[in-house]
């Protein structure tokens, strides 16, 4: 979690992390992110973590990234830590200018980077879930494992794959989160009742599949259910 | 062996969940129960939703846990289908909280929350953390607890059990005018006010700045409010605050508990922390030679 005193403190994902120093990666939305796009190189943040589950690292695994938007964030640091793993990563934007890490990736070995944009303004138009399919139903690895991070819909679309195609699959869920340490019961999800702060935010298939809400609706700061 | 009755309730164990911890969903509360706990309280409910006070809301360390949340919650019409789902994936007693900033709107989210399905309501006149918002909390005059507990009885079809907070210099008083306005049981205690600072930022932890004393530190206070009221009243008590340990929730009820509250304890031990209290409970009593908590019940007196 990042706080800054008087604003606010959220959850945010690791980006990057060599062992010495970590980066996170932030969207400006919100009066948070707003302030800390302010700060100069030296002001200090709050910083309390890390919280919750990570994905596995496999390196005997064929992994399959799906990134969708800043999903490429601790997608990312995932590639660049797997030392040896066979890596098929698809990451999806709205339009060029928003897509995450291009060149981060390509950097890495054995990582076949695959770009899609809703608008078509770099690499294939479309959904991230159509050049997922295409490589599964090409592709017949004995290891294999999907994981994703990005868009809720998203995300449930690649656990469909993974389903069909009856495969390991790890994806990310994200809740309004308060305390971060499974106290507050903001974060838990239906019907298991588990947090996704310390549950997860990262879950296996098997869990993912139990969570009902999952796609169809979180709840806001009140506990009040949104639907998606 | 620690099978207990409240208010002729049979509850497998004498431990609820407090107000306030993981208690905001249906789901979230039926996981309690798997857990562990035998019976549980939902987070304190309000007439309107509220967002509660921006993060961070809370923080710990081994000695305490500090929290002010800020009472967010859905609105009692939110509220009910979340009961409603509770009710649908467990059979063990539920208790719903309530909060309201008058006492007609406690009589009127009283009524409201007995369409659901609750054994018993809480009624939460204590909390520490909205003090500027609803002006001085109503636990500490006799007279505002009175008023509040008459009405409540008026509206409520269930048992109702008043919270009761330590911030009150006068706690065995208060609980003394509940119990004679008509209150069914006590709850005690809620938090103590309290604060922390982060040394770095110079800055008070919480974004309320001033929060509610729990865990550890809280235990020692809960339990002498507990044995004061114990003394000043007949009706039973939900001995609440700081109960981490199996020998906690021992003297807790030698002190006159009936029910053991534990909240904060799901900070310090995580999923076995309602498991690891009754096994602790139960350890002792059987190297004690004790076969029931009635037989342990109030006898630090």
């Amino acid at each position: 979690m990042l706080w800054i005193p008087d604003v606010d403190q959220k959850p945010f994902s690791i980006s990057f992390d060599d062992g010495k120093t970590f980066g996170l990666t932030v969207f400006k939305r919100g009066p948070l992110t707003e302030k800390l796009f302010e700060l100069n190189l030296g002001d200090r943040v709050g910083i309390t973590g890390p919280f919750g589950t990570s994905y596995s690292i496999k390196p005997d695994y064929h992994y399959y990234m799906v990134a969708g938007g800043y999903g490429a964030a601790p997608l990312g640091n995932l590639a660049e830590r797997i030392n040896g793993a066979k890596i098929d990563f698809i990451v999806g934007a709205r339009s060029h200018d928003l897509l995450l890490f291009e060149d981060r990736l390509k950097k890495i070995p054995n990582l076949n980077l695959h770009i899609t944009t809703d608008d078509g303004s770099a690499g294939t138009k479309g959904r991230v879930t159509d050049v997922l399919e295409k490589l599964l139903e090409n592709q017949n690895d004995d290891k294999r494992i999907l994981v994703t991070c990005g868009p809720e819909l998203m995300q449930t679309a690649v656990l469909a794959l993974a389903n069909k195609y009856d495969t390991k699959c790890e994806v990310s869920v994200e809740r309004h989160m308060k305390c971060g340490f499974g106290v507050c019961g903001q974060c838990v999800v239906d019907d298991l009742g588990i947090c996704t702060c310390m549950d997860g935010p990262v879950m296996s298939r098997t869990i993912a599949n139990q969570i009902f809400e999952l796609g169809k609706y979180h709840r806001d700061k009140t506990g009040n259910i949104i639907k998606f | 062996m620690l099978n207990t009755t409240f208010l002729n309730k049979q509850f497998k164990n004498p431990i609820v969940l407090a107000s306030g911890i993981l208690g905001v969903t249906g789901a979230g509360l039926a996981n309690i129960i798997k857990i562990g706990a035998g019976g549980v309280t939902t987070k304190s409910i309000s007439l309107e939703p509220r967002e509660g006070h921006k993060n961070p809301v809370m923080m710990g360390n081994d000695h305490f846990f500090l929290n002010a949340v800020g009472l967010s919650n859905p609105g009692i019409e939110n509220a009910l289908p979340e009961i409603a789902k509770l009710r649908s994936l467990t059979d063990a007693p539920i208790i719903g909280s309530i909060f309201a900033g008058t006492a007609e709107e406690f009589g009127v989210v009283a009524e409201k929350i007995c369409t659901g399905p609750i054994d018993f309501l809480e009624v939460d006149i204590s909390c520490p953390n909205v003090g500027a918002e609803f002006g001085r909390p109503f636990a500490y005059s006799t007279e505002a607890v009175e008023t509040i507990t008459k009405i409540v009885k008026t509206k409520s079809t269930v048992p109702v059990i008043m919270k009761l907070s330590p911030n009150a210099w006068n706690i065995a008083e208060i609980a003394k005018a509940a119990e004679s306005a008509g209150a069914d049981a006590i709850t005690a205690i809620n938090t103590a006010a309290g604060m922390m600072i982060d040394i770095e930022s110079r800055q008070p932890v919480l974004s309320n700045k001033v929060g509610g004393v729990s865990g550890p530190a809280l235990f020692p206070i809960a339990l002498k409010c507990v044995y004061d009221i114990y003394k000043a009243v007949k009706i039973p008590i939900i001995g609440t605050g700081g109960i981490t340990t199996g020998r906690d929730g021992i003297a807790m009820i030698m002190a006159g508990a009936t029910l053991l509250g534990v909240g904060s304890a799901m900070y310090y031990n995580k999923g076995t922390c309602f498991s690891k209290i009754t096994a602790e409970m139960e350890e002792f009593m059987k190297a004690e030679n004790i076969t029931s908590l009635e037989e342990i019940r109030g006898t630090a007196h």
